[in-house]
């Protein structure tokens, strides 16, 4: 018998990034923190940033981060995730800074925190996570979290006349003369993907070029205190949620131009 | 407001308030974050002044909660960090020192303190004495806390903080109040002679050529938690063993001895040397560590002499752990003001009705 030919494997399309460890997962299935770690740890590699990262992780979901991406980070007390990243990025400014925020995390308890780094043009890049819900506690109300959604401590949906209305960071921030960068992505397609991963890419330029504080919000899920099926939890980010929380671009600074 | 001295070792007329940042300066720390309260903005005034030319950071935060993450940040970078504030502000911090202690990060902090509760008043007080000494924040820890008395131990005992916080890993606190903030007298920049120098293998500064770092306070492991504390409560036990300090002040013969620190310690010196005049043989210890507390000097103490004055400008902190350091309870007598300097004639009238005598 002759040797079998030598059959080529095809030039591989997809690899995993080298920034990502290879470790199981801990999220919920169909919950979208892994492909937006997988996003972030691509673009640390698109600029070969590894070796100069810190990262700064927060309280909730997210908080293992320091698990997945091949970086050194901190941990930070809920919510304070900004001015953790402002004492390392004004103690290293060579360093590349970055946080990974939750809802809950920087737009409840760390709201102080998020609008003063921004409005000081810190220049850092903020991941934000906004998935209506508290995960980690057990989907309790975000600020975050739509009118008539119920969750553990909206019973009987949230109602603007006692709770208030979801906020919408991305846009308040984008108002900020500080912040350079201000997107709203989604990852529930492969198309939204492709664009999520330009806009992280957009703020990790903007930190790169010295232009102060870049901040991208997913719209993510949370099947498991949504009470969803993965499938219907992409329905819901796709609908009602990008409905209220449009996806775009609303600050993109050109130049350093402060003044 | 003088800028850092040229010639260390000249003596130079100054605030306290200033010392703590000539101390800082000349023990390497380039970075301070704060925000404004008083009695202490001379502080986060002189390091805006000075830190910029010499290549440091000087931000006013937008409060103290985020003065102590930026605060974190910097020292889990592996720099030498500092803050300063006043009891109000420093409630506000104790989060983040809470975070800092599980993580295990050395900083100093200065409680320049005013009196409390709540918003209180401005006036000079001890009354943080239990929120600095048994942790304030969260979950049980410790701060180093070290208690000057002069111009020139705000200078002395900051340097000190600094190595005692990298040594140990772990924030310590100068605390002070409005009197030895706010007076001016002179003293010596002595050059900072570093108790040890000590490499920071886990700073945060990009994982170039080796693997990642992290550093964080949960613990959610098995009992990773219970391990955790154990380490801790060990770091405490050697800082207890090796690290208690206190001034034997005029002991000699003493049947009444003082024991108070920073201004009420001060205070009390001027009224020991006049009952040493009248033939009282009074005297002082002086704890200069709160944490950790000159216990075992307290102890020998009390068996030696008939009366311990504790003196305090709160109404009764430190007496407690007097009490808890000898069972000779019988013999501790206690003198408080809660937001005032006790004066020396104050002191003195207490030393004579203990001594049994009329003024
Ligand atoms: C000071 C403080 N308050 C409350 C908590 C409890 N806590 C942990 S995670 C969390 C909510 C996190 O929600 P979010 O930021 O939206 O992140 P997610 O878990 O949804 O990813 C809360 C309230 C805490 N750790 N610290
Ligand atoms: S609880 Fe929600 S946010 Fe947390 S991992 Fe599960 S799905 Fe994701």
């Amino acid at each position: 018998m002759s040797a079998p030919a030598k059959v080529g494997f095809p030039k591989a399309v997809y690899t995993r990034p080298e920034s990502l460890v290879d470790v199981k997962s801990h999220f919920c299935p169909g919950c979208h923190h892994g492909t937006i770690h997988k996003i972030v740890a691509e673009c640390i590699d698109r600029y070969g940033l590894r070796e100069k990262t810190i990262g700064v992780a927060c309280v909730g979901c997210a908080v293992f981060l320091y698990d997945y991406i091949d970086v050194d980070v901190v941990e930070s007390p809920h919510g304070r995730a900004p001015a953790v990243a402002t004492g390392v990025k004004r103690a290293q400014p060579d360093k590349f800074v970055f946080t990974y925020q939750g809802d809950g995390d920087l737009a409840a308890i760390g709201t102080s925190e998020i609008i003063h780094a921004a409005n000081r043009g810190e220049n850092l890049t903020v991941v934000f996570v906004n998935n209506t819900t508290y995960g980690m506690t057990g989907g309790q109300m975000a600020p975050t979290t739509m009118l008539g959604q119920k969750t553990s401590t909206t019973p009987y949906g949230r109602d603007f006349r006692s709770d208030g209305y979801p906020i919408r960071m991305a846009e308040l921030l984008a108002g900020l003369e500080g912040t350079a960068y201000s997107a709203r992505v989604a990852v529930s397609t492969p198309a939204q993907i492709r664009k999520a991963k330009e806009s992280v890419r957009k703020a990790f330029e903007m930190q790169i070029n010295g232009m102060g504080l870049s901040i991208v919000e997913f719209l993510s899920t949370c099947p498991t205190n949504w009470g969803m099926k993965p499938l219907d939890a992409q329905k819901r980010v796709l609908g009602e949620m990008s409905e209220y929380f449009p996806l775009g671009v609303f600050k993109e600074r050109k130049q350093a131009d402060f003044a | 407001m003088s800028a850092p001295p040229a010639s260390p070792s000249k003596r130079i007329l100054t605030k306290g308030n200033e010392a703590i940042c000539l101390g800082a300066v000349a023990a390497g720390c380039r970075h301070y974050y704060g925000y404004p309260i008083t009695p202490q903005n001379d502080i986060p005034e002189y390091m805006a002044a000075h830190l910029p030319e010499l290549g440091g950071t000087f931000l006013q935060a937008e409060s103290e909660v985020a003065t102590i993450n930026f605060i974190l940040g910097t020292s889990a970078s592996g720099k030498r960090v500092m803050t300063s504030s006043s009891g109000p502000g420093i409630s506000l911090m104790q989060e983040g020192l809470s975070y800092m202690a599980g993580s295990e990060l050395p900083a100093v902090i200065v409680n320049i303190s005013r009196s409390g509760p709540g918003l209180g008043g401005i006036a000079p007080s001890q009354g943080d004495y239990f929120q600095a000494v048994k942790g304030g924040g969260h979950g049980g820890y410790r701060l180093i806390v070290l208690a000057p008395h002069s111009v020139q131990e705000m200078y002395t005992l900051t340097m000190l903080a600094f190595d005692l916080a990298d040594k140990y890993r772990t924030p310590a606190m100068i605390l002070g109040d409005a009197i030895v903030g706010q007076m001016k007298e002179p003293f010596v920049a002595s050059p900072y002679d570093p108790a040890s120098t000590v490499e920071k293998p886990w700073a945060l500064t990009g994982c170039a050529g080796r693997e990642r770092r992290n550093v964080k306070s949960l613990h959610l492991k098995d009992n990773a938690i219970e391990v955790h504390n154990w380490k801790l409560y060990e770091k405490y036990e050697r800082i207890r063993k090796d690290e208690a300090r206190a001034e034997s002040y005029m002991l000699d013969g003493a049947t009444i001895a003082i024991v108070a620190f920073g201004t009420a310690a001060r205070v009390s010196k001027t009224a020991i040397q006049w009952a040493r005049k009248e033939g009282i043989a009074a005297g002082m210890l002086r704890p200069i560590t709160l944490f950790p507390f000159p216990g075992r000097e307290v102890f020998e103490l009390a068996r030696k002499v008939d009366v311990l004055l504790v003196i305090e400008m709160n109404t009764g902190q430190m007496v407690e752990d007097v009490r808890q350091c000898t069972p000779l309870h019988d013999r501790i007598a206690f003198l408080g003001k809660p937001c005032a300097m006790p004066t020396p004639e104050e002191i003195l009238e207490r030393i004579r009705q203990l001594a049994g005598r009329k003024g």
